[in-house]
């Protein structure tokens, strides 16, 4: 099935899932509620038309004026492709897991909510996977600053204005 | 008439205590079996039969506990650092730390920018001999392996060794 007939079927069960589209752009995606995504995943995974058994990557995006989730879905069996984005505010974002649809989102959405600060609701084991426990701040949020020390050790040499 | 006399006629050697125990330590330079990132492959290349470390007599060990240099052959991220200073607590006196490569020295290519990096891993372990590189090849861990062997050559068990 090509994308544009995808994103038809998506419009015409989801009206009010769905934002828009872009089908233009150099990847074709569907901007998404973030309230309707659990419906939306569980139904391109489980109709019998779209099979969406694999979720290739997830991935998040700061525009500093709002925050992105991305998601890019594949069919094994029909062997086509969708990819799915939801908007959220810079302020507390927060979006159901898909944990539940594809399992492989458990590490994912670790690794968003480790660099992004972003809350994925109903995750079953939502901390950080690559940056130590310990760690304070998101370091991907375009207004990150480095903190001075990590456990008494330096962290940035380098100070403001030296080129 | 003491019991040694004419039992061993001309093959004894008379040498110092310190040459004897250094020419010991430097000709068994056992190295702790670990690789943090790229320099890891090169540490291995080094190891293999083209550049053959072991003609040295450095041959890698499996365990902390029977190793008494530690290459630090990698990007060192503040998560790793702990576990490297653990690492190096575990082995057993004297013991030496080649730093190999940019990023062990100094932070590498993550000097400005890199916040999860350590801006060299002189700040958890005393390093006796920095190797320059991104990666340096197995020529220059080999010749790091010389320097160190140079140093150990100069110490003296009269004078203890700083911890």
């Amino acid at each position: 099935m090509e994308v544009g007939e995808v994103f038809k079927t998506l419009e015409s069960n989801f009206p009010d899932g769905v934002k828009s589209i872009d089908i233009e752009g150099f990847d074709p995606s569907a901007t998404i509620e973030a309230s309707s995504l659990l419906e939306i995943c569980s139904f391109l995974k489980s109709d019998k038309k779209l099979k969406f058994t694999s979720l290739m990557c997830l991935s998040g995006v700061d525009f500093e004026e709002k925050m992105e989730i991305v998601y890019h879905l594949h069919s094994l069996h029909y062997n086509h492709k969708v990819t799915l984005k939801v908007e959220l505010p810079r302020e507390k974002p927060a979006l159901p897991s898909v944990v539940s649809i594809w399992i492989g989102a458990d590490w994912h959405e670790r690794e968003v909510f480790d660099l992004y600060g972003i809350h994925f609701e109903g995750h079953p084991n939502l901390k950080r996977i690559l940056l130590p426990d310990d760690w304070e701040g998101f370091p991907l949020r375009k207004d990150h600053v480095d903190a001075e020390k990590y456990r008494g050790w330096t962290i940035r040499k380098v100070k403001e204005g030296y080129e | 008439m003491s019991i040694i006399e004419n039992k061993f006629r001309d093959n004894v050697i008379i040498t110092s205590a310190d040459k004897f125990m250094n020419w010991a330590r430097l000709s068994s330079l056992w190295p702790i079996t670990f690789g943090i990132a790229c320099c890891a492959i090169e540490m291995m290349a080094t190891a293999a039969s083209r550049y053959d470390q072991d003609r040295l007599g450095v041959l890698p060990r499996p365990s902390p506990r029977q190793s008494d240099l530690m290459i630090v052959a990698g990007t060192v991220t503040f998560k790793m650092a702990s576990r490297i200073k653990r690492l190096y607590e575990q082995m057993p006196d004297p013991k030496y730390v080649i730093a190999m490569g940019c990023c062990a020295t100094s932070g590498g290519p993550y000097w400005k920018h890199g916040y999860h990096v350590m801006k060299g891993v002189d700040q958890v372990v005393p390093v006796d001999v920095y190797v320059p590189g991104c990666p340096p090849r197995p020529e220059s861990l080999l010749e790091g392996f010389i320097k160190l062997q140079e140093k150990i050559r100069r110490e003296s068990i009269a004078t203890t060794q700083a911890a």
